[in-house]
C-alpha cells in the first residue's frame, strides 16, 4: 500500500520534470515482480480473489493463491485492487492519424482499390501523443489497421510502449483489410449517395451500387485465384508484389479482415472464406446477430467495431447494438469489442465491453471480449491476452472495476513484464493547471 | 338511335376557332358563330347539391344560358339529345402548372461548409437583396396556351386551371385560364387570381437561405421589410420586390408546404402577418389531423400515393422503415381524414408522375373513405370559392363558363367514362368509343346472296360476331372508320386438309388463359375482310371475302349490350393499420395516449441533486405533473405505485447541447443568422427522442449549428413523445442564441486554401464580426428607443403621431438586442483558450454575459477568467485530437473547471451519447476525482441552471416538474438502465412496455410486409425496396457516425 502511494505521488512529482516527450518507454524487466492479494481476472472468464501473481523478466512466471514471494521480488501490494489482462484494442488507426481533420497528419489511406501490399506497420508513429492516453485506461495493445476503399492493405498488432515501430511490433502483417462495398441500394436525389434531381450527373450516376459492388468482388476473386495459380507455378518470371503480399493469407498465416456490416455483405465475405479457405474476421458486424448461427457454423470471428452506437434501423430494439455482443456469446461465436470513437480514438473500449455486459454478456464475459478473445482473433493468445503462466506480462492494475468508468483507474501497467509510465499529455495539462488554481486532487488523476 | 347520330357526327362538326376577337383583324371571310346549343334529357348535376333530372343544358357564346329541367330548346339552338347521360361542372386544379415554361432547377448551392457562396442576389434590376423572393412574377404573362399539356388534363376532366411559376420562396401570382384551344386573350378567367409561396429557393443561386428556419426567418423579415416600405423610406430608394409583395397581399395567398410539419410552419408565418394561407399540402397529413385543422386552412392535396416495395427479399425487407411501410398503406386514406375532420380541401393533379392516374388514384382515394360529394366539391366548388371564381366556374348555372362533362353514368361509378368535356362551350372528346358499343345487325351481300350476323361491339377494338355458331373475328373502330374480319371457328376436328386452323382452340376464340385479342391474330388468311365507315347507328362498306370476291355489306344498331351490373359490389373497406403519435415504431395510438399519473416511488435510493443530497430508502410522489413530496413512507391511495427497492431515482437529464428532432440545424450562408430560429422546424418525428428517453433524457437543448459566428435561436425541448411540435417545447423559458468561434465559423477545414469567401477567415475577423453585429444592435435599440420616447412624449402631449415612422423592424438585430437586454442567452461553441477569452472581453465592451460556454475543452486553462466573468461551461466528458483546435482537450477539463467554481454541465452533441450521459457525467468522477453526485449534477441541475430553468427542472424537489428517471442501479454506473422515464408526471419510457411494443414492431412489420408481397402478386406496380435512410443534422464539428442506414444532411449538400 505504502508502494502504491509513493508510486502515485511519483508520478505527480516526476510531472514537473516531464513533458510529453519524455515519458520515456520502459526498459527491459530484469528480475522478479510479486502482485499480491489482488483479484485477478484472468481474461478466459475465470476470477481468483485474493491471488498472487508472479513476473519473471517478461513473462509470467505463475498465477495462483498464496504464491510464496521469491527472493528479490518487488512485491506490489494490490489488495482490494483488480488485475486485469492488459487491454487489446483490435482495430484502430492509433500511430496513423494524429488529428483526423488535418489531413498532414494522417496515413491511413492509400490511392486506388488493390492496395494489399500496403502495411500499416511501418507508418505507425510511436510518438503520438494519443497512444499515452489510451494506454492510460488499460489499453496495451492494439492492432493498427490501414483504412481503404477497398483491399486497403494489411494490419499489425503493436504493444503501445515502444521507441519506434520496430519494438513496437507484436505480430507483424497478420491481418488483410477488405472494406466490403455497400451492397445497399442508395436513396436517389442525394450528394454523393445519389443524383441531384436535375443536376448534372442526373443521368450519369444512375448507378447500381449492389451490382458495382458484387463486380468488384468478382474481380477480386479473379485475384486471388490468379494469386493462387501463381504460387502454384514455381518457374514464374516476373514478380507481382501484390500476389507477394497475400501470400500468407493462403497459408494461414495472415487473417482476411472484412469490414462490413450487413448481411449480405457478410455473406459475401463468407464466400471468400468458401472458395480460398481464408482465416475470415468480420469487423464492424452491426448486424452479424442475425446470422450468429451461421457466422459460427462457419467458424467466422467477429470485431464489434463500436457498441456504443445507435441501432441500424428505426425499428429495431431500441439496445439493440448493446445487446449484440451477448447474442453472439449465445450463438457461440468467436467476437471480440473494439472502440472506433473518432473522439476518444478508442480509450473507451472498456466501457463498451461494460455496456454489453449491462445488457447480457457477463463481466467476464465481456472482459474475455477486449482481451482474450481479442488475443485469439488477432492470433495472439499463444503469447497473451489472459494472465496464465508462461504468457507475456501484459498486465494493468485498476482500483476499481475497469468496465466501469465511474470506478476505473489504472495505476499500474505492464507490458511484457516493464512496469510503464502511465503520464500522458492529459494528466500533465490537467497537473499543470492544477497547480495554477492550486487545486488539490481528491484521488487518483 | 337519335342520340347515336347526334354523337357521332357532332364531334367532327368544328374544330377550329369559333370565337373570334373584336379588336383582331380577320383574314379572310369572317365566320361567327353562338356555339348554342340545347343538350336535352340529360341527369344535371348542377353543383354538388343540386341534380336535376331530365334537365336542358342550354349554352350560348361559350357560356350557360340556362340550366333546367324540361325547357324547350330555344330556335336557333342546336339540340343534342342526353338521354342516359350525365352533365356535371367540369374539375378545377387549383394547383397546376399548364401552359408556363418552369425554370431550371439548379444544384444547391452554398451550403454553410461546402464551398464558395453567391453572397448576394444576382438579379439584375430594382429588385431586393434575395434572388428566391419573386413576388413580381406574373404567371399570366408568362402563360401560353399548350392543347398538348391542356388534353390530358382535359381527358381527366379538367376545364379550369390556376397556374403559376413554380420557382422561388415567393413566386408571383398565378392565372385562372380554361383549357380551351383558344388564344391566350379568351381562355384567361383570372390574371391575377393568387399569389405562391414555398420553402423551396427553386432556382436561386444566391446562398442564403440553406435552411428550413432560413426560409422562414427570411419570409417574416420580408413582411415586415414590406409593411416599413410601405412609408417609402428614403434609404430604401424604389425597390420594386417589396413594392410587389405589397401589391399582391390581397389575392389569395398559396402556400407550397407539402407536408404535415411544413404546413403548421407556414402557418404560423401567416398566424404572425395576419394570413391564412391555403396550403398546398402532401401525402402526410392524415399523421396530424388534428393539427391540420387547427389551421383554419383550406388545404390543397395531391393524389400521388406511394407504391409498394418490392419486399419479398427478406434482406431488402430489412431496410425498409415500418414507417415507410405504413406511409404506403395509409397514405390513400389522406383526403378522406381530410373530410372526417371537416377540413375544406381541394384535389389536384400536381405532384402525378402521370396526370392518367388521377382517376386510378381518386377511385383509391374513394375506397379508402372519401366520398363522392367531397370529391366533387373538391374539384369544383371549393377550389372556385378559393380563388374567388365561383361566379364563372364550379357549378352549371346561367352566366357561368360553358364548361362542364358528358359522362355515361353517374361520374364516379367505376365503369362511367367521360364522353365529352366542353371548355368555354368548345366540345372535346374524351372517349369517342364509349357510344360504339351495342347489338348490331350485320348483312354482309355476297355472290351468293346476303348473309346475317349479329355484331355484339364491346369497345373500339373488341366484338363477338356469330351468325348460327360463334366466328373468329377481329374488330376496330378509330371514331369514324370499321374493320371487320372473321373466319369460321375451328371448334372441334375437322377432317384432314384444313391448312392453318388451329386444332385446339376453343368455343369463345380464345385459348384458355389467353385473351381473345391474341387469338384473333391466327385468323387465317383468307378470312373475309369489310371495311366501312360509321355513320352513327348504320355503318356501311366493301369487303373481299374468303375467294376473293367483292362485296357489300351494312350493319344497323339494334340494341344496347345487357349492361352489367357496375361493380358496385361494394368493396369491402381496406383493412387498415393505426396511425402512431409519432408516425415512428414505438408511438402510440389515440386510444393509448400515455397520460399523466399520479405516481408514488417507494422505498427507493433517491438523488435529489439538492443540498439534501442522497436519501436512502425513502418515497417520491408525483401528483398532476408535479412533485408533490419526498420522504419516507408517503402514501397516497389514487396513486400508481412503482416498488423502488434497489432502484434509484433521479431528476431526468438534460443535455445541454443536441442537435435532433430538427428539420434544419445550420444556416450558415451568412455569419450572422440570429434571425433564425430552431423553434421554427421542430420535428418530432426522429426516433432520437425515444432512444433518449430510454437513456433517462427529458428535456433537451436543441441548438443551432456552428457554421457561422452568431448562429440561430436554440430551443429547449421536453420529451414528451408523441407530441407536436409545440407540444414538446419547453414552456417559457428565455431563449438562447448559439455562437461560435474558431475554426468552423472560420470555414478552416474546406478542402483548399481560398476557399473561404464568406467572413471571416481568421480568429481577428471572428471579434470584429462579434464587434460589428453588436455595435448595429446597439445603434438599432438606439434608433428605436428615440422612437419610443417621441412616440409615448406625443401622446401624453395628445399630439399627432401620424407623421412618426417607426424604423425598419430587423430579426437580426432585434435577437441580439435582447442579448444586450438580457432576454435572451447564448451558449457559445468555443475551443482554445484564447478565443474564449476574446468572447468575454467582447461581452464585458458590449455590456451582456456569455451565459454558457460550450464544448469548451480549453475551458480549464481559463476557468479562472470565466468565473469572474460569470459565465456557464458545458463541455463533452473525453473528447479530443478529431480537429486542430482541440488539441489541447483534456479529459479532466469538467473536474478542473468544477473545482474553481464553475458550473459545468457534461452535454452529448450526439444523438448515440445523449442516451448514456450518466456515464459520460460519471467520467468526471474517473477524471479529476469527483464525487458521484457532483458528477450527477453535471447532467440535471447544472444543465438546468445554464437554461434558467433550475426553479422547474433538474432536481428533485416538491413544487417541480415531475420529470424523474428510475434506474435499475446506481445511476453513474454502466450497470445502469433507465427503467422508466417520465416527464410532467407521464411516463414515456418503461422498460417493460418497451420490450412489449418491440413485438408489436415486429408484428405489424410482418403484417406490412405481407400485405406488400400481396400487392405485388396481385400484379400491381411495385418499386424496387429502397433502404429508408435517416437524415440526420449535426453541428457538423466532429465525425459521427450512426450506422448504415443515417446520412449527414451535410452531404445532402457536399456531393
Amino acid at each position: 500500500m505504502k508502494k502504491i502511494l509513493f508510486v502515485t505521488a511519483f508520478g505527480f512529482i516526476s510531472v514537473f520534470a516531464q513533458s510529453q516527450a519524455n515519458i520515456l518507454p520502459a526498459p527491459p524487466n530484469k528480475g522478479l515482480i510479486c502482485i499480491k492479494n489482488a483479484t485477478i481476472h484472468i481474461g478466459n472468464g475465470k476470477v481468483i480473489e485474493g491471488g498472487d501473481i508472479i513476473i519473471e523478466n517478461d513473462k509470467i512466471k505463475d498465477v495462483g493463491k498464496n504464491l510464496s514471494v521469491p527472493a528479490g521480488a518487488e512485491i506490489i501490494n494490490a489488495n482490494g485492487q483488480h488485475v486485469y489482462p492488459g487491454l487489446i484494442l483490435p482495430v484502430s488507426n492509433m500511430g496513423l492519424v494524429e488529428i483526423s481533420s488535418v489531413r498532414a497528419t494522417t496515413d491511413v489511406r492509400e490511392i486506388g482499390d488493390m492496395n494489399p501490399n500496403v502495411r500499416s506497420i511501418i507508418a505507425y508513429n510511436t510518438d503520438s501523443k494519443i497512444i499515452n492516453t489510451v494506454r492510460s485506461n488499460g489499453i496495451l495493445l492494439a492492432n493498427v489497421v490501414p483504412q481503404g476503399s477497398f483491399l486497403a492493405g494489411s494490419s499489425s498488432v503493436v504493444q503501445l510502449d515502444a521507441w519506434n515501430w520496430e519494438d513496437a511490433v507484436v505480430k507483424a502483417d497478420g491481418g488483410m483489410h477488405l472494406y466490403m462495398p455497400s451492397l445497399l441500394p442508395r436513396p436517389s436525389g442525394f450528394g454523393r449517395f445519389g443524383n441531384m434531381p436535375g443536376g448534372p450527373n442526373a443521368q450519369a450516376q444512375q448507378s447500381d451500387p449492389v451490382k458495382e459492388g458484387l463486380e468488384k468482388i468478382e474481380n477480386l476473386k479473379s485475384f486471388f485465384r490468379e494469386a493462387k495459380a501463381y504460387f502454384a507455378n514455381p518457374s514464374r518470371n516476373e514478380t507481382n508484389l501484390k500476389f507477394e503480399s497475400v501470400k500468407n493469407l493462403f497459408n494461414k498465416k495472415q487473417k482476411l479482415y472484412v469490414h462490413a456490416n450487413t448481411v449480405k455483405q457478410m455473406l459475401v465475405a463468407l464466400d471468400l472464406k468458401k472458395e480460398f479457405g481464408f482465416d475470415l474476421v468480420i469487423v464492424g458486424g452491426s448486424e452479424s446477430w442475425q446470422i450468429a448461427d451461421l457466422l459460427r457454423q462457419n467458424q467466422v470471428a467477429v470485431i464489434l467495431q463500436q457498441p456504443h452506437s445507435l441501432p441500424t434501423t428505426t425499428d429495431d430494439d431500441v439496445d439493440q447494438p448493446y445487446k449484440t455482443a451477448a447474442m453472439l456469446q449465445k450463438a457461440g461465436v468467436l467476437f471480440a469489442i473494439s472502440d472506433d470513437d473518432s473522439q476518444t480514438r478508442g480509450k473507451n473500449l472498456p466501457f463498451n465491453a461494460g455496456t454489453a455486459a449491462t445488457y447480457g454478456l457477463t463481466r467476464e464475459e465481456a472482459l474475455s471480449a477486449i482481451t482474450l478473445n481479442a488475443a485469439k482473433i488477432l492470433g495472439i493468445d499463444d503469447r497473451t491476452g489472459s494472465i496464465e503462466a508462461g504468457k507475456d506480462a501484459n498486465i494493468i492494475i485498476s482500483t476499481g472495476d475497469i468496465l466501469d468508468m465511474s470506478t476505473s483507474q489504472v495505476v499500474h501497467a505492464f507490458i511484457g513484464g516493464r512496469k510503464i509510465n502511465l503520464d500522458d499529455k492529459h494528466k500533465q495539462l490537467s497537473e499543470r493547471y492544477e497547480q495554477k488554481y492550486q487545486l488539490k486532487p481528491k484521488k487518483g488523476f | 338511335m337519335k342520340k347515336i347520330y347526334g354523337f357521332i357526327v357532332f364531334c367532327f362538326l368544328h374544330q377550329t376557332t369559333i370565337y373570334t376577337q373584336p379588336t383582331f383583324p380577320e383574314n379572310g371571310v369572317a365566320d361567327p358563330r353562338q356555339g348554342f346549343y340545347a343538350f336535352t334529357h340529360a341527369t344535371v348535376v348542377k353543383d354538388i347539391s343540386t341534380t336535376i333530372q331530365d334537365a336542358t343544358l342550354i349554352i350560348k357564346d361559350g357560356r350557360i344560358v340556362t340550366v333546367g329541367a324540361g325547357l324547350p330548346v330555344p330556335p336557333g339552338a342546336v339540340e343534342v339529345d342526353c338521354k342516359g347521360k350525365y352533365i356535371y361542372p367540369s374539375f378545377i386544379d387549383i394547383y397546376a402548372d399548364y401552359g408556363i415554361t418552369q425554370p431550371q432547377r439548379a444544384l444547391p448551392t452554398g451550403s454553410g461548409f461546402g464551398q464558395q457562396m453567391q453572397i448576394e442576389s444576382n438579379v439584375k434590376g430594382p429588385f431586393g437583396w434575395n434572388q428566391a423572393l419573386k413576388p413580381e412574377v406574373d404567371a399570366f404573362k408568362l402563360f401560353s396556351v399548350n392543347d398538348g399539356a391542356a388534353k390530358p388534363l382535359r381527358e381527366a376532366g379538367f376545364g379550369t386551371v390556376l397556374t403559376h411559376v413554380r420557382d422561388g420562396i415567393a413566386r408571383g401570382t398565378g392565372v385562372v385560364v380554361t383549357l380551351a384551344n383558344e388564344k391566350e386573350n379568351l381562355v384567361v378567367v383570372k390574371e391575377r387570381a393568387s399569389a405562391h409561396y414555398s420553402f423551396n429557393k427553386g432556382t436561386s443561386t444566391q446562398a442564403y437561405p440553406t435552411s428550413k428556419m432560413g426560409y422562414i426567418a427570411l419570409l417574416r423579415q420580408t413582411y415586415l421589410d414590406a409593411a416599413w416600405y410601405k412609408n417609402k423610406p428614403y434609404k430604401e430608394g424604389f425597390n420594386a420586390t417589396l413594392q410587389a409583395w405589397l401589391d399582391i397581399q390581397n389575392l389569395p395567398q398559396i402556400f407550397e408546404a407539402n407536408d404535415k410539419w411544413d404546413n403548421l410552419r407556414a402557418d404560423r408565418i401567416g398566424d404572425e402577418f395576419g394570413v391564412q394561407y391555403i396550403i398546398k399540402g402532401g401525402q402526410n397529413e392524415y399523421q396530424r389531423i388534428r393539427e391540420m385543422k387547427a389551421t383554419g386552412a383550406t388545404f390543397i392535396l395531391p393524389l400521388n400515393f406511394p407504391q409498394a416495395m418490392d419486399v419479398e427479399d427478406p434482406a431488402d425487407a430489412r431496410f425498409v422503415s415500418l414507417e415507410d411501410m405504413k406511409h404506403w398503406e395509409l397514405a390513400p386514406t389522406n383526403p378522406a381524414a381530410f373530410e372526417k375532420a371537416g377540413i375544406p380541401f381541394c384535389l389536384t393533379t400536381s405532384d402525378l408522375r402521370n396526370i392518367s392516374s388521377f382517376w386510378t388514384n381518386l377511385r383509391k382515394a374513394m375506397e379508402y373513405g372519401l366520398s363522392e360529394t367531397k370529391a366533387l366539391e373538391a374539384l369544383t366548388k371549393t377550389p372556385a370559392q378559393v380563388l374567388g371564381i365561383y361566379d364563372k366556374v364550379g357549378s352549371l348555372e346561367s352566366g357561368k363558363l360553358a364548361n362542364f362533362l358528358i359522362t355515361d353514368g353517374p361520374l364516379f361509378h367505376e365503369k362511367t367514362n367521360i364522353l365529352f368535356n366542353y371548355v368555354q362551350g368548345i366540345k372535346y372528346n374524351v372517349k369517342s368509343d364509349a357510344n360504339i358499343s351495342g347489338v348490331y345487325q350485320l348483312t354482309v351481300n355476297t355472290p351468293a346472296g346476303q348473309e346475317k350476323f349479329t355484331l355484339e361491339v364491346k369497345s373500339a377494338n373488341s366484338a363477338t360476331l356469330y351468325a348460327k355458331d360463334t366466328l373468329n373475328c377481329r374488330f376496330s373502330f378509330d371514331g369514324k372508320q370499321i374493320k371487320l374480319s372473321y373466319a369460321p371457328m375451328a371448334r372441334r376436328q375437322r377432317p384432314s386438309g384444313m391448312p392453318g386452323v388451329d386444332t385446339l382452340r376453343r368455343p369463345g376464340g380464345a385459348f384458355p388463359g389467353l385473351p381473345a385479342a391474341a387469338s384473333s391474330q391466327n385468323l387465317p388468311p383468307n378470312a373475309t375482310r369489310l371495311s366501312g365507315i360509321s355513320y352513327g347507328s348504320e355503318w356501311s362498306g366493301t369487303g373481299t371475302d374468303s375467294l376473293g370476291n367483292t362485296l357489300t355489306w351494312t350493319a344497323v344498331y339494334a340494341k344496347a349490350i345487357e349492361s352489367r351490373p357496375d361493380s358496385a359490389r361494394k368493396k369491402d373497406p381496406p383493412v387498415l393499420g393505426k396511425v402512431t403519435y409519432p408516425f415512428l415504431p414505438f408511438g402510440w395510438t389515440e386510444d393509448n395516449k400515455p397520460k399523466q399519473e399520479t405516481i408514488l416511488i417507494k422505498n427507493a435510493t433517491i438523488w435529489t441533486c439538492e443540498k439534501e443530497g442522497v436519501l436512502n430508502n425513502a418515497d417520491l410522489l408525483l401528483k398532476n405533473g408535479k412533485i408533490a413530496a419526498i420522504g419516507k413512507n408517503l402514501n397516497d391511495p389514487t396513486a400508481r405505485v412503482i416498488d423502488g427497492t434497489g432502484k434509484h431515482v433521479t431528476p431526468g437529464i438534460i443535455d445541454e447541447h443536441s442537435h435532433i428532432a430538427a428539420a434544419s440545424i445550420n444556416e450558415g450562408a451568412q455569419s450572422v443568422t440570429c434571425e433564425v430560429r430552431i423553434g421554427d422546424n421542430i420535428n418530432p418525428d426522429d426516433i432520437n427522442i425515444y432512444r433518449q428517453l430510454s437513456g433517462g433524457v427529458t428535456s433537451s437543448h436543441i441548438l443551432h449549428g456552428s457554421a457561422n459566428v452568431i448562429g440561430g435561436q436554440t430551443q429547449l425541448l421536453k420529451f414528451r413523445w408523441g407530441g407536436n411540435d409545440e407540444e414538446l417545447k419547453f414552456k417559457e423559458w428565455p431563449g438562447q442564441i448559439k455562437f461560435a468561434l474558431g475554426e468552423n465559423v472560420k470555414r478552416a477545414n474546406l478542402s483548399s486554401a481560398g476557399q473561404n469567401n464568406r467572413y471571416p477567415d481568421s480568429r481577428m475577423g471572428v471579434e470584429q464580426v462579434l464587434v460589428d453585429a453588436f455595435t448595429r444592435a446597439k445603434d438599432y435599440k438606439k434608433e428605436w428607443d428615440q422612437y419610443n420616447t417621441e412616440r409615448e412624449k406625443r401622446i401624453k402631449s395628445k399630439k399627432s403621431t401620424a407623421d412618426l415612422i417607426p424604423p425598419r423592424r430587423d430579426l437580426e438585430l432585434e435577437a441580439l438586442a435582447d442579448i444586450l437586454e438580457r432576454k435572451k442567452f447564448i451558449t457559445c461553441h468555443s475551443y482554445v483558450q484564447s478565443e474564449i477569452n476574446m468572447l468575454m472581453k467582447v461581452a464585458e465592451q458590449m455590456g451582456f454575459k456569455v451565459n454558457t460556454f460550450t464544448h469548451i475543452l480549453e475551458g480549464y486553462k481559463v476557468a479562472d477568467k470565466m468565473k469572474a466573468h460569470g459565465a456557464y461551461a458545458s463541455t463533452f466528458s473525453d473528447w479530443w485530437a478529431y480537429k486542430m483546435e482541440v488539441e489541447d482537450a483534456i479529459p479532466y477539463n469538467a473536474a478542473i473547471m468544477h473545482k474553481v467554481g464553475l458550473v459545468v454541465a457534461i452535454n452529448s452533441d450526439d444523438a448515440e451519447m445523449a442516451r448514456r450521459l450518466n456515464q459520460e457525467a460519471a467520467k468526471t468522477m474517473k477524471y479529476g476525482g469527483l464525487s458521484a453526485e457532483e458528477a450527477l449534477n453535471m447532467v440535471t441541475i447544472n444543465p438546468a441552471k445554464m437554461l434558467h430553468v433550475d426553479d422547474r427542472v433538474g432536481s428533485l424537489k416538491v413544487g417541480k416538474d415531475a420529470d424523474v428517471v428510475v434506474w435499475s442501479d446506481n445511476p453513474l454506473s454502466i450497470y445502469a438502465k433507465a427503467l422508466y422515464t417520465i416527464v410532467d408526471g407521464t411516463v414515456y419510457f418503461d422498460r417493460e412496455k418497451d420490450e412489449q411494443l418491440q413485438k408489436e414492431v415486429e408484428a405489424e412489420r410482418a403484417r406490412l410486409v405481407k400485405k406488400m408481397i400481396g400487392e405485388k402478386r396481385s400484379g400491381a406496380p411495385v418499386t424496387p425496396a429502397v433502404p429508408s435512410y435517416q437524415y440526420m443534422h449535426t453541428c457538423h464539428d466532429h465525425g459521427h457516425s450512426h450506422g448504415l442506414l443515417v446520412i449527414d444532411n451535410d452531404e445532402i449538400y457536399n456531393p
